[in-house]
């Protein structure tokens, strides 16, 4: 435990002394905070209100890049190795840096939500424990997820262009960029199969409708990630390795490959049901009638 | 032995179709410095690693600290200290900041303060790793070694790539732990350190011990001779040196005669009394006794650094 500790605050201390961190971590997620809330919503707080959800949805994704990349250095350059030789666990390193990145997030998600209040002025910034708790289990289980494309790569460059496969459509088809409701209908079809997706809706639903954390809508979005981050730091506990040279066992990928199944089953009961999107439908629409701006009855269980 | 340090029957390594480490023998008493030398590729990392728990052994059995290194790899790893080879630290770290962190992970440690002391490095606590130089980055990997005041330490090619100047500092700091009786095994393919340093010596080749012992014995109990290297002031013939007591061959190399002999101090009375009594003068003399270098041509009839 103690052996945890040190290394979370090793990791942090290493991450803020990094350049691209400031970059990625604080200079990006505000740029998009600002193209949202100050072009797309037009400062308008119920709009900006609106997009808090994707913003903060992108900033807890975006935090997987980092540090498991930086992993995947460590092992490159014979670093882990030397910690091999001490009594630190596999599990000691992964865990410290799902929490790292978790305390580094945090600060930036804070922000985000300071601005919307005091620069946008959204006085209502909905139930901000069911918010917590996504974004808590959100940068887990995202970064949980950069750890196992850590183990299935051999070099950083190999990560980061796994990194950009993953991310891409992750933002793209999930509502975190462009509004879901706005997406062709196929394009929402493979949205529901995505975990970004059920982030991205969590937190709307949290903020704008101010839903609680044992409401169906969050509580799924809360459900499902948790499960797939315990599958994926599990199986990157599994799949880790200390040595550079020691080879990708080869039912590695086909494991890195199963971590989908939670959200391959959620996703065939969302397009069937229809739920989540209906739901997403509603807060659209409710933009741009504001008197509508409660949430549909039914789905408030 | 059966207190031995270190046990190790028979260990074979394979790495797919190579077998590195091929049927290695040899125990590690407390308190001894001891020595695998060999040239790259003869096994010596792979062995030392396989005791340090970081890799799996293929078939034999070893034993470090009375533990088994697979089965008790978490004990081990509290009574033993390493500095490995090909290994970094992160670039931003620094030193002190290094040494408190590995200091953390163990119950027993050594104040952090007093390892920087004693390995020079006071100025540089402050200073990111990637900035120090090779040798301190070196000085720095053996004093983590030690922060947890290990049982057994085990130090793998602690002075490859290094200058020479840096070189004699490490073996500096490798004698003054072998004063305080700490029980060291290293590896090296540097003949000069083997001998400096090492108590006891297990020359590697090919993944097996060819030869086991002091270096003294080693060197005495090898056929090696010594070279008697003079410079005369006036010509000799080889035939006449060669006849000389306690002389075994003689050759001109330039304006030099070179001598060879198992008793040397017999070669050089009678060296010298045969000079005396033709009138000649000796210029220059120089003696280089037999090296673990020799040793090692002898068993393999290859030079150890090629």
């Amino acid at each position: 435990m103690t052996n945890f500790a040190t290394l979370t605050r090793m990791r942090i201390q290493l991450t803020l002394r990094n350049k691209m961190f400031l970059f990625f971590s604080v200079i990006m997620p505000f740029g998009f905070f600002f193209l949202y809330a100050g072009v797309f919503a037009k400062g308008i707080p119920l709009v900006v209100r609106y997009f808090l959800g994707p913003v903060i949805a992108l900033t807890v994704m975006g935090s997987f890049w980092g540090l498991s990349a930086a992993l995947v250095m460590f092992r490159e350059q014979g670093i882990l190795r030397r910690f091999h030789v001490t009594p630190v666990t596999a599990s000691d390193m992964l865990a410290s840096s799902v929490v790292a990145n978790f305390v580094l997030t945090l600060p930036t998600v804070l922000l985000e939500l300071l601005f919307a209040r005091f620069v946008f002025h959204v006085t209502n910034l909905g139930d901000l424990f069911s918010a917590f708790l996504l974004i808590t289990i959100g940068t887990m289980s995202f970064a949980s997820m950069g750890l196992v494309v850590a183990s299935v790569t051999n070099t950083m460059q190999e990560t980061q262009v796994i990194n950009q496969l993953i991310w891409l459509p992750l933002i793209f088809l999930s509502g975190a960029t462009l509004p879901l409701a706005t997406l062709p209908q196929v394009v929402k079809r493979v949205g529901l199969f995505l975990p970004a997706t059920y982030l991205v809706t969590g937190l709307q639903s949290a903020i704008y409708w101010a839903f609680a954390p044992w409401s169906l809508d969050v509580l799924l979005a809360l459900g499902s990630l948790a499960v797939w981050a315990a599958l994926t730091f599990f199986l990157s506990a599994q799949l880790f390795r200390w040595e550079p040279e020691s080879k990708i066992p080869r039912r590695a990928k086909l494991l890195a490959a199963a971590t989908a199944i939670p959200f391959l089953l959620l996703g065939i009961w969302e397009n069937k049901t229809n739920r989540t999107m209906a739901q997403a439908q509603a807060m659209y629409e409710s933009l741009s009638a504001p008197s509508k701006s409660a949430p549909p009855a039914d789905s408030r269980k | 032995m059966a207190n031995s340090v270190i046990q190790v029957e028979n260990l074979v390594k394979r790495y797919g179709e190579l077998e590195a480490v091929r049927g290695v023998s040899f125990n590690v008493e407390e308190g001894e410095v001891f020595g695998l030398l060999g040239p790259n590729g003869a096994g010596k990392t792979s062995t030392v690693e396989i005791l340090e728990g970081l890799r799996t052994l293929d078939s034999g059995r070893v034993s470090v600290c009375g533990l088994d290194p697979q089965r008790n790899a978490r004990e081990l790893k509290n009574e033993i200290g390493a500095a490995l080879q090909s290994t970094s630290l992160p670039d931003k770290l620094r030193v002190m900041e290094a040494l408190r962190l590995f200091a953390s992970f163990y119950k027993r440690r050594r104040d952090p303060e007093e390892l920087l002391k004693r390995f020079g490095l006071e100025e540089k606590r402050s200073t990111f790793y990637n900035q120090l130089s090779g040798g301190q980055k070196q000085r720095l990997a053996l004093a983590m070694a030690l922060v947890n005041d290990p049982k057994v330490v085990f130090f793998d090619e602690p002075t490859a790539g290094l200058d020479p100047q840096v070189r004699r500092e490490i073996y500096d700091i490798i004698e003054e732990l072998r004063r305080e009786k700490k029980t060291i095994v290293m590896t090296t393919h540097y003949i000069e350190e083997a001998e400096r340093l090492c108590d006891r010596v297990a020359i590697v080749d090919h993944g097996k011990v060819i030869a086991l012992g002091t270096p003294r014995d080693l060197k005495a109990h090898s056929g090696g001779t010594t070279r008697i290297e003079v410079r005369l002031s006036k010509p000799e013939t080889n035939g006449t040196l060669k006849d000389l007591d306690g002389v075994i061959d003689a050759r001109q190399v330039g304006d030099t005669y070179v001598l060879h002999s198992q008793r040397p101090p017999q070669a050089i009375v009678s060296l010298v009394k045969h000079l005396e009594a033709q009138g000649n003068d000796l210029i220059s003399l120089e003696i280089a006794t037999p090296s673990l270098e020799d040793v090692f041509i002898e068993m393999t009839g290859r030079r150890l650094r090629d």
